[in-house]
């Protein structure tokens, strides 16, 4: 514990203020983290309610709870909650917390503009939640928003949906800027690009894809509004539009969009499975390397969401061949996370497990959209319950899976105490059972042809519906047993070390559990 | 200047660039499918010459009238087949009617099947592109003059022309009270 940075001789002349403006002013890198954290969990419980009314409306065939007007409006702000509410808040949280830690800064580099990219964002949100108590209802339309559903046959809300989407594009900018800013320099003397931490390294990628794809998202709902309002006919057929545009459009900002929600869960579980198998990680340089062409790559398959749409056959066969070629730069990274946990000393902690299951569950995923991305299959395929449970395995146990690893991981941290490891152990045997009782049998009703987007269903796929539902509602409420794990740990629990976990490596374990308000003003020397 | 402020101004301007480029898709997509003939998209009317020894063959061509929506006129076309040879000009007759009590204002949009055919049908008259008002009751009839360039790929025997008519009195309106 030599190396503990003690910084707390200078924290009289600027600790945190206190009570509430504490937060609204903060420009502190760990403050906002933790907001952003925090709001990221609270949508994931609204974003995780909304799913158990899906269940529940699904749990017997025929009508239950809900009208089919509402269970859209469920079904859309489900998905566009979880992703620009839960997913993406929380891998920024991270990043602010752990960034400016792992790469020896004393803040993120534009501290003012970081706190402004999260408060506008439980504004976005505000906005967009309001829209359920005015007249038409919520947006309905699903979380991809085709035109002209969400242009000529949308509900009058629609006009307070795009300016959430402009909010919550800003706040994502904004927060990537910041990033790329921090990375490229702040970074403490002697880290080269290549000695960079895994998670800063995804980091790096992912905020380019986000300043990449998030203004092209914004022209998109500017077009939208135009459309709507100005009279311009971008999506209208018939003013010489093409509603098909719409979705060329919004593919090219949603693919990459997938990955920025599953890149930095690389990072997270590299960092892990390394510590926990007490080996460094297997092929570093070509786990660099395969972030970046998945990011590259993933510019050029969008049309792979559209096969179904009229493409010609060249342009079938091209989707299909560069969206199958991204499979190669994952295989890499399976494979190197399997050779670092291959005679490693593994020891099975609340992280690892995550991780472990990550591997193991996010790979199904892959392989499902491998199958989705043959485009003659994937005209029965689509539009199925198969996409669904896709879909799922890369972002439940694939992205949120990461979150969850990441926070078990720097929890003791961020708190200075360990978490409850009996608790945790629960949380995770309950989590990975219960997350495939829900997708796993979505590959079978969905190849026997159930649709998505659908409040009702053939009675052919009652029973595993049913099974489907029961997952779901112990999925989530084995979540309400994650948030007393974390509120536990805040207030009690076993004194943390510095290094937390036995050899855990990287600057942020030698800074102080918990972490010192201000980190690393006099910068480390990295060797 | 210092080096973060450098990384910002990059950084923004990437975004600004960006955000152009997603309204810059909107031409490409069209020019795109405008040159490959994807999507059935076909360019506005052009006259084409060609000179007397290219060898015409015979095709089949079908005429397709559609009605979008709630869409309340009579659409049809003269002939539903018509037995062509390629290099010729032929003449179809659209009849528009107006069943209704009140005025109301329609565009008719082209599109041609097998996609890859479009770019080979030449329109040289064509009354798409058009908006076109009728007062209640009237009815209006209207050409389509088009030749099938010979190059045609051998592997095409049908052409579909088809036409959808889309009711826009309402954004029309609009505009007129917005100037
Ligand atoms: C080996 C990697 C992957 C391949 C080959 C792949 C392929 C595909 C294909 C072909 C579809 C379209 C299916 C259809 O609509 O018919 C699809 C949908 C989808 N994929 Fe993937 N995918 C991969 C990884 C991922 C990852 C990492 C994520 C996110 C973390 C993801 C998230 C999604 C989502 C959200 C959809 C559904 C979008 C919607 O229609 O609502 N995929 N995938
Ligand atoms: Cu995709």
């Amino acid at each position: 514990m030599s190396a503990v940075i003690d910084s707390h001789s200078d924290d009289h002349h600027h600790g945190p203020a206190k009570g509430i403006t504490r937060w609204l002013y903060t420009t502190n890198h760990k403050d906002i983290g933790t907001l952003y954290l925090w709001f990221s969990f609270l949508m994931l419980f609204l974003g995780g309610a909304m799913a158990m009314v899906i269940r529940a409306e699904l749990f017997e065939p025929g009508s239950q709870i809900v009208s089919p007007e509402f269970y859209n409006q469920m079904l859309t702000n489900h998905g566009l909650i979880m992703v620009f509410g839960a997913v993406m808040p929380a891998f920024v949280g991270l990043a602010n917390w752990i960034i400016p830690m792992q790469i020896g800064a004393p803040d993120m580099a534009l501290p003012r503009m970081n706190n402004l990219s999260f408060w506008i964002l439980p504004v976005a949100f505000g906005i967009l939640i309001s829209t359920f108590f005015m007249e038409g209802g919520g947006p309905n339309f699903g979380w991809t928003f085709y035109a002209p559903l969400s242009t000529t046959y949308a509900p009058p809300t629609v006009t307070f949906f795009i300016f959430a989407v402009h909010i919550m594009g800003a706040s994502s900018i904004m927060g990537s800027i910041n990033i790329i800013t921090t990375i490229l320099n702040m970074r403490a003397p002697g880290m080269t690009f290549m000695k960079m931490p895994l998670f800063t390294w995804t980091w790096l990628i992912t905020a380019y894809l986000l300043i990449a794809v998030m203004p092209v998202l914004a022209g998109a709902v500017t077009m939208m509004l135009m459309d709507i309002h100005f009279g311009t006919s971008f999506f209208n057929a018939a003013g010489g539009g093409d509603p098909v545009l719409f979705q060329h459009v919004f593919w090219f900002f949603g693919h990459p969009e997938v990955y920025i929600m599953i890149l930095p869960a690389f990072g997270i579980v590299s960092h892990i499975i390394e510590t926990f198998s007490r080996k460094p990680i297997f092929g570093y340089t070509s786990m660099v390397y395969a972030i970046a062409s998945i990011a590259i790559l993933s510019f050029i398959v969008w049309a792979h969401h559209m096969f179904t749409v009229g493409m010609p056959i060249a342009g079938e066969l091209f989707f299909m061949y560069t969206t199958m070629l991204i499979a190669i730069p994952t295989g890499v990274k399976v494979f190197n996370w399997l050779s670092t946990m291959f005679k490693g000393s593994i020891s099975f902690e609340t992280p690892m497990l995550f991780s472990i299951a990550f591997v193991a569950l996010f790979t199904i995923g892959g392989l499902s959209g491998l199958m989705l991305a043959i485009a003659p299959a994937d005209f029965q395929y689509h539009d199925t319950y198969f996409v669904v449970a896709h879909f799922h395995y890369v972002l439940v146990p694939g992205a949120i899976f990461g979150i969850i690893a990441g926070v078990y991981y720097w929890l003791p941290k961020w708190t200075g105490n360990m978490y409850d490891e009996v608790l945790g152990k629960t949380h995770f045997w309950m989590s990975f059972i219960s997350v495939n009782i829900t997708f796993f049998p979505m590959h079978f009703v969905g190849l026997a042809g159930m649709p998505r987007r659908i409040p009702d269903y053939a009675l052919q796929f009652a029973d595993f519906n049913m099974v489907i539902s029961i997952g779901a509602f112990i999925f989530g409420l084995t979540q309400l047993l994650f948030l007393f794990i974390i509120l536990k740990s805040i207030f009690a629990g076993k004194q943390a070390t510095s290094e937390v976990w036995e050899g855990a490596k990287g600057l942020e374990w030698t800074v102080a559990s918990p972490a010192p308000y201000h980190t690393f003003e006099t910068p480390p020397e990295v060797k | 200047m210092k080096a973060a402020t450098k990384t910002n101004l990059k950084l923004v301007s990437l975004v600004l660039g960006m955000f152009c480029f997603g309204f810059a898709l909107v031409p490409i997509y069209d020019v795109f499918c405008e040159i490959t003939g994807l999507n059935g998209k076909v360019s506005g009317p052009t006259i084409t010459e060609y000179d007397d020894n290219f060898n015409s063959r015979e095709i089949k061509i079908l005429f397709v009238t559609k009605n979008n929506e709630n869409m309340a006129w009579n659409f049809t076309s003269e002939k539903r087949i018509l037995d062509a040879e390629t290099g010729t000009a032929y003449t179809v007759d659209y009849t528009f009617e107006n069943p209704t009590d009140y005025p109301m204002v329609a565009q008719a949009i082209p599109s041609v099947s097998p996609g890859k055919g479009a770019q080979y049908f030449h329109k040289t008259e064509c009354f798409c592109f058009e908006e076109q008002l009728l007062q209640p009751g009237e009815k209006l009839t209207m050409p389509v003059r088009f030749i099938i360039d010979p190059d045609l790929p051998d592997d095409v025997p049908v052409l579909t022309l088809g036409y959808t008519l889309f009711d826009i009195s309402e954004s029309h309106i609009k505009l007129q009270a917005s100037n």
